[in-house]
């Protein structure tokens, strides 16, 4: 399905994931961001550009594996994208949800 | 002769075993699988060892009785493979050079990867079923328990057999129903995932069973540590779950002698070609069932499926032709559901599980997401399967090793 985000048209699937990373920009991260209410600092960021980079060399992510990335630990990326930090913080990179390999 | 050497004699590497031992020249290939332990486990009975369905010794066999008779059988641990050397070295010292390995040591319970899960209540009110002992200490404790707060958890993805923690809290609620004690038990399903299951059309339909059985479900939980003082469970964002009675599926892991060999990654399972099953690492690797870091099912079907596909794969490869790149991360898993009653879901790497039927477009007789009382005979009949057909390597009639479309309901979305 199609949403629009900043005046742009962008691909999305029912749970608003976007579909075509090429589609992203820091404005729609920010649009993300505001629906999910959480305010953007530069320490988010951070955690976003590891994610992405990951999302591009095709490495599975998982919570595991960000406390050991080097870039944040487990409760500090809870802080930062509280409850569902993995999914929420995705959503806004706009990169799919983890699949956790059913 | 040339040698071939598999890793471990579980359900991947026995069917390996079977499928080259038929398929390949037997005056140029000398096979050689490797495993430490004698006996062999049907792990699916893990699952109906706590309720008492099944006896203990329905479910362990001698590992020699399934090994075709040319293959030989080497008894003992391996100390490293050493890739740069074409070379299995045993834990005794011995050395087994090979043209072609094949990994199939599978995956296992890691209960110290979380704080306090292996504390002093471990197997009293902190109990896995991942592993026999486990799953028979589960059963003494359920034939005495009294009922309180049963708490089905999940540690991390991925483990094994992703459905059999769903499958554990239908069966339990059906079997405090039959002792009449339902009414004294509260059954807690605490998932990582943001639901039952990770993709949408199952969790609907899994969600709506936990409701229909009373089964209260906590998501997006990444358990911190397990409070062995207070009994209560608490993930990194300080939310706390109080239990009687936990039975957890810890993190699962690859064999440690991946990391001894420098061959696997975080959780010690092999970077693996997805489609080929090849290692990524080394061209004369070849990886099946749980061992690879593929994103595919940990199950036995996706074992099952891969071994016809690796077969093909390994003549090529032996021919010197290129790797067909064809394995498509088919799984088929059997969901018990409790009262005598299972589902079905067929998937793979695109397709996410919907209804239908299977394995005869509008006929069946297995039902694709709907519970039957037939697909629950198809479970059941699955361990006669399994240990005189699928470990044999034998082809079962109508099921492909890659996924049917036909006989599915997609929607067009």
């Amino acid at each position: 399905m199609e949403k629009i985000i900043e005046g742009k048209t962008i691909s999305v699937n029912e749970e608003g994931y976007l579909t075509n990373f090429t589609q992203w920009d820091k404005n729609i991260g920010e649009a993300i961001s505001k629906e999910v209410n959480i305010t953007l600092t530069p320490r988010h960021w951070q955690v976003i550009s590891y994610l992405q980079d990951e999302f591009k060399k095709e490495s599975p992510l998982s919570i595991r594996k960000i406390g050991k990335s080097g870039v944040v630990d487990i409760k500090e990326f809870y802080a930062l994208f509280p409850n569902a930090p993995l999914k929420t913080a995705t959503k806004i990179a706009g990169i799919p949800k983890p699949a956790s390999c059913i | 002769m040339k040698k071939i050497v598999i890793l471990g004699a579980g359900t991947a590497g026995t069917m390996m075993a079977n499928h080259l031992h038929h398929e390949l020249d037997k005056k140029e290939w000398d096979i050689t699988i490797i495993d430490e332990r004698e006996k062999h486990y049907y792990q699916p009975g893990y699952l109906f060892l706590p309720f008492d369905m099944y006896e203990p010794e329905e479910i362990v066999k001698e590992i020699k009785d399934f090994i075709p008779k040319g293959v030989q059988l080497l008894s003992g641990k391996i100390e490293k493979i050493n890739a740069a050397g074409n070379l299995v070295q045993m834990e005794n010292g011995d050395q087994l050079p090979y043209e072609l390995l094949i990994v199939a040591t599978g995956a296992k319970i890691a209960p110290e990867e979380t704080e306090g899960m292996k504390g002093k209540e471990w197997q009293q009110s902190v109990f896995d079923f991942y592993t026999f002992e486990g799953a028979l200490a589960l059963r003494d404790k359920l034939r005495q328990w009294e009922g309180g707060r049963l708490v089905v958890h999940i540690t991390e993805m991925p483990i094994k057999c992703p459905v059999a923690p769903l499958e554990f809290a239908f069966l339990a609620d059906s079997f405090f129903k039959h002792k009449d004690m339902r009414s004294k038990v509260d059954i807690t399903y605490v998932t990582p995932l943001s639901g039952a299951f990770t993709k949408p059309k199952a969790t609907a339909a899994l969600d709506h069973l936990l409701h229909e059985k009373n089964i209260t479900i906590e998501s997006d939980f990444a358990i911190a540590e397990v409070d062995n003082e207070n009994k209560k469970i608490i993930d990194y964002g300080g939310r706390e779950i109080p239990f009687d009675l936990l039975v957890t599926v810890p993190t699962n892991k690859g064999d440690e002698l991946m990391e001894r060999s420098g061959l696997g990654d975080d959780l010690n399972y092999i970077p693996t070609n997805k489609a080929t099953l090849q290692s990524q690492a080394y061209p004369n690797i070849f990886v099946l069932g749980d061992a690879s870091n593929i994103p595919a099912s940990k199950a036995g079907s996706v074992a099952h499926f891969e071994a016809e596909i690796l077969t093909e794969n390994i003549k090529h490869f032996i021919k010197g032709e290129p790797l067909k790149e064809e394995f498509d991360g088919h799984a088929n898993c059997f969901i018990e559901t409790g009262n005598g009653k299972a589902l079905l879901i067929d998937f793979n790497y695109t397709h996410e599980p919907v209804e239908g039927e299977f394995p005869f477009a509008g006929i069946g007789p297995l039902r694709l997401l709907k519970e039957s009382r037939m697909n629950h005979m198809g479970k059941l009949a699955f361990k006669w399967i399994y240990w005189n057909v699928l470990l044999r390597g034998t082809h079962i009639p109508f099921v492909s090793a890659t996924m049917q479309e036909s006989g599915k309901h997609f929607s067009a979305t």
